[in-house]
């Protein structure tokens, strides 16, 4: 454990000397913030009764959306990794005494947390001081909070979870760029990350809200915002925990598969 | 020309990868798709915006994705810039006869965004006769002088892109915001986002020159022919991005790697 | 030629810290140093010349050579090379020299290597009867018949070098300078390569300036040596007289048959086997002749060889006495 706690330290630190990597950051999200909610606006103010969800809920779940961004983003992948495969030195890492489906998660979790941290002050600061009604909003009780903090692991989990199976598709695949953006596209969309899930049409909305690509930003976001409540969160919450368990066990399975078949590609 | 000839070499390296290259183009398509779907969605509920209907929207959607799609493939030299500074291409660059422009322009194209390109053109197959746009020279004119200067004027945010990273390669992402920023929220009239943002677009960042003031002459909102020329005001866009561009330059000479 | 006059250039870089603390201090404030790359600076090289670049890692030498090449502005001083400043006429500049750097290949990587000379033709616009002469020299003196057709990521190292080099002789230039270009390589391709270069000095005149941290690329290519060490040319001479200068020791060796007798004073013995003595003699306290006619007095020579130092040794000592 200590070594994961290394490791963990070791990805905040790097994250922390890129300032200006940052700052950009921060300005861009809030600009993508913005921009999400005035067209929202626009759109309600064409139609308020067609809404499915109240426009202040709208409004928190885009600010939230964008705040911790990094730990939803499934585009976001460790280069080093896809790296590592292709080029076969993974084949030294398994000289370490390290698990490497742990060793992976960690440092997915780890770097995507420095730079949630990174950027959700800033985004929060901003955000809360907005003139209503773009300003992000407290959730109502603190059983709320409490649910949607730990719906937030869950998911970051999940998307973890999901990336791992794409690193792990790279053994079978050597070029990662098609899995990459194929499965990044549709799971950024069937996650509620274009549209939240609610605007969806009535069929698709409910296929997607039982895919695991719902356990991911979906549920916390529409807690928070106050979208999901009472029974419907708890349900969400079990929903999340199920495709967690699943996609962790069956990468840790794949990946000893994968393992097995290293093929080492020379330089 | 030099150019066509560097052209001929990026083709003939890219079609070795068949894979790769139809894996990223497929994943750009969809991509796309999910934009455009998101779209769709948004529009089966609200059947309108603004006062603009789906068919409107869609194309200032289509136009967007296809100068946009169009920069990536030919202007992406300036978008993976910093790579050509750190791995010493550019200093490559730097010891050979010819514009520097010129040569960090042809050291890449990108033909798998041919993805998002073939979006573009079906969406605008759709949309074209079911717009209500009345099709006449005038009209038929603006709609290429918008695809054409918005891929011109991308390609000039992706030369500033280019030139910060003169100074640093980290604060790149700020960019972003207008690159990815204008595919992204260019798939509604600019207007949808509010006066403010729509005066921005209009005279900082002149994106609003390519898609929204000659939009509202192909859909007859504006009936002055002289609308027909706004998408080349976009381009005074150039003489800011190309001053940067030398100053950038001069930087980097100055400083080495 | 080359004129190169009190050429400086100090460069700031940012001091990195280790720890949470001192990163989160770094964020909101950032501390550089000062490294003085190059002070004052200069040397003229004639045309036709064959020079060699020495020096430690970080003593400058790639920065002299990026103003050279013109990619590189400095602080102060003046360089002219063929009448020109490389840094301010750089599009005709870079049109007469040619470089190689070790480590970077400018050729095309998946495509065939004659494609990729096609493309510098026409970038270069060199006329096609003079590129298809130069190709064919080039490819007949650098052995490259097969390789044309191969893509550049399919060769090994020192093919790749060998199609570099002709890359950047394809448009004549009067100049070329060599940054590393027997790096990685095996003997064989090293000797082809250097046996290359002495060749094209001599037949076209062209000047070479050649950086290296390979000795045996210096004595077999130049006669002249430029040694640079913390920002500063420490020496400017030729190859031999440096030798002499830095050492006379010859360094003997003897086969002989008998016993051998106690050496002299002020000769060394470095190495003994039954029946070879390698010895290390100063001439100027004990001549080599001397030394010969001593041990034919008492045992059979049955082979004989004498060494000036070489110039991985002298380097070394040079090192060593520059504190470099």
């Amino acid at each position: 454990m200590i070594k994961y706690r290394a490791l963990f330290r070791i990805r905040f630190i790097h994250t922390l000397q890129y300032r200006s990597a940052a700052i950009a950051g921060m300005v861009t999200q809030f600009v993508w913030g913005m921009m999400e909610i005035l067209a929202f606006h626009a759109f309600y103010q064409t139609d308020p009764t067609a809404f499915p969800m109240r426009f202040q809920q709208t409004v928190s779940y885009v600010w939230m959306q964008q705040a911790f961004l990094s730990l939803f983003m499934l585009w976001f992948f460790e280069n080093e990794i896809f790296e590592s495969i292709t080029s076969g030195s993974i084949a030294y890492e398994l000289a370490r005494p390290m698990d490497i489906y742990h060793r992976w998660f960690c440092q997915s979790i780890a770097n995507r947390s420095a730079k949630a941290v990174l950027r959700c002050l800033p985004i929060f600061a901003i955000a809360f001081l907005l003139p209503a009604p773009y300003r992000l909003v407290l959730p109502p009780t603190i059983t709320t909070l409490f649910l949607f903090i730990l719906s937030l692991l869950l998911s970051l989990g999940v998307v973890v979870s999901v990336s791992q199976l794409i690193y792990i598709s790279t053994f079978y695949t050597l070029s990662s760029i098609g899995v990459r953006v194929v499965v990044g596209a549709i799971g950024e969309f069937l996650a509620g990350g274009i549209v939240p899930l609610p605007f969806f049409p009535q069929p698709f909305r409910q296929i997607a809200e039982v895919l695991p690509f719902a356990a991911m930003q979906n549920v916390p976001l529409r807690i928070y915002s106050g979208d999901l409540q009472g029974l419907d969160a708890i349900r969400s919450l079990l929903l999340q925990i199920f495709w967690l368990i699943v996609l962790f066990a069956f990468g840790k399975w794949w990946l000893k598969k994968a393992l097995k078949r290293v093929v080492v590609q020379g330089g | 020309m030099v150019y066509w000839h560097y052209f001929c070499i990026h083709l003939k390296s890219q079609l070795q990868y068949k894979v790769s290259f139809i894996f990223t183009a497929l994943g750009q398509f969809l991509g796309s798709l999910t934009a455009f779907l998101g779209i769709w969605f948004m529009f089966t509920r609200f059947h309108q915006v603004n006062g603009f209907r789906f068919e409107e929207v869609l194309l200032c959607f289509a136009t967007v994705l296809l100068s946009y799609s169009m920069a990536e493939c030919f202007g992406r030299g300036f978008d993976l810039f910093p790579q050509m500074i750190s791995n010493g291409e550019f200093d490559r660059a730097l010891v050979r006869p010819r514009s520097l422009i010129f040569q960090v322009l042809a050291s890449k194209m990108e033909f798998s965004r041919i993805g998002r390109l073939l979006q573009a053109v079906l969406v605008f197959f759709y949309v074209i006769p079911r717009s209500g746009v009345n099709w006449h020279l005038g009209t038929i004119v603006t709609l290429c002088l918008m695809i054409i200067c918005g891929s011109i004027f991308f390609s000039l945010l992706f030369l500033v892109y280019a030139a910060i990273s003169f100074f640093t390669i980290q604060g790149l992402e700020f960019m972003n915001i207008f690159t990815d920023g204008a595919r992204e929220f260019g798939r509604y009239p600019f207007s949808i986002y509010g006066k403010q943002v729509l005066r921005i677009l209009t005279y900082v960042v002149p994106m609003a020159w390519f898609q929204y003031y000659p939009f509202l002459y192909l859909i007859g909102q504006r009936t002055n022919p002289l609308w027909i020329a706004s998408p080349l005001v976009c381009l005074v866009f150039a003489v800011p991005a190309i001053w940067f561009w030398r100053v950038g330059l001069k930087n980097y000479v100055s400083t080495g790697s | 030629m080359i004129q190169v006059e009190h050429l400086s250039k100090t460069f700031r870089v940012a001091k990195r810290q280790s720890g949470f603390m001192a990163a989160t201090k770094a964020f909101v404030s950032r501390e550089t140093t000062a490294i003085h790359a190059l002070q004052d600076v200069s040397f003229t090289i004639q045309e036709g010349e064959m020079v060699g670049y020495i020096g430690p890692n970080g003593a400058g030498k790639s920065t002299t050579i990026k103003m050279m090449c013109g990619i590189l502005t400095p602080d102060q001083g003046q360089c002219l090379i063929n009448g020109r400043i490389p840094w301010q006429d750089r599009v005709q500049h870079v049109k007469e020299i040619g470089v190689v750097f070790g480590q970077r290949s400018q050729l095309w990587w998946d495509v065939p290597v004659i494609d990729s000379f096609d493309l510098i033709r026409d970038i270069y616009q060199v006329d096609h009867p003079r590129y298809q002469k130069n190709l064919q020299e080039l490819t007949a003196l650098l052995d490259l018949g097969e390789l044309l057709k191969t893509p550049a990521r399919s060769l090994s190292l020192g093919q790749r070098m060998r199609c570099e080099i002709a890359a950047s002789l394809l448009h004549d230039p009067k100049v070329l300078f060599l940054d590393e270009p027997t790096i990685g390589l095996d003997a064989v391709s090293k000797i082809a390569v250097r046996q290359f270069i002495k060749r094209l000095n001599q037949e076209k005149g062209t000047t070479v300036i050649l950086t290296t941290h390979d000795m045996q690329d210096i004595e077999a290519l130049t006669q002249r040596i430029l040694l640079i060490g913390k920002g500063k040319i420490l020496l400017d001479g030729r190859l031999d007289q440096l030798k002499q200068q830095f050492s006379d020791v010859k360094t003997v060796s003897l086969d002989y048959t008998g016993a051998l007798p106690p050496l002299p004073a002020s000769v060394q013995m470095v190495e003994e086997t039954h029946g070879r003595a390698v010895m290390k003699v100063d001439p100027h306290f004990f001549s080599v002749a001397q030394l010969i006619n001593f041990f034919s007095q008492h045992v059979e020579i049955t082979d004989l060889a004498v060494a000036s130092i070489t110039a991985e040794e002298m380097v070394a000592k040079m090192y060593q006495e520059y504190h470099i």
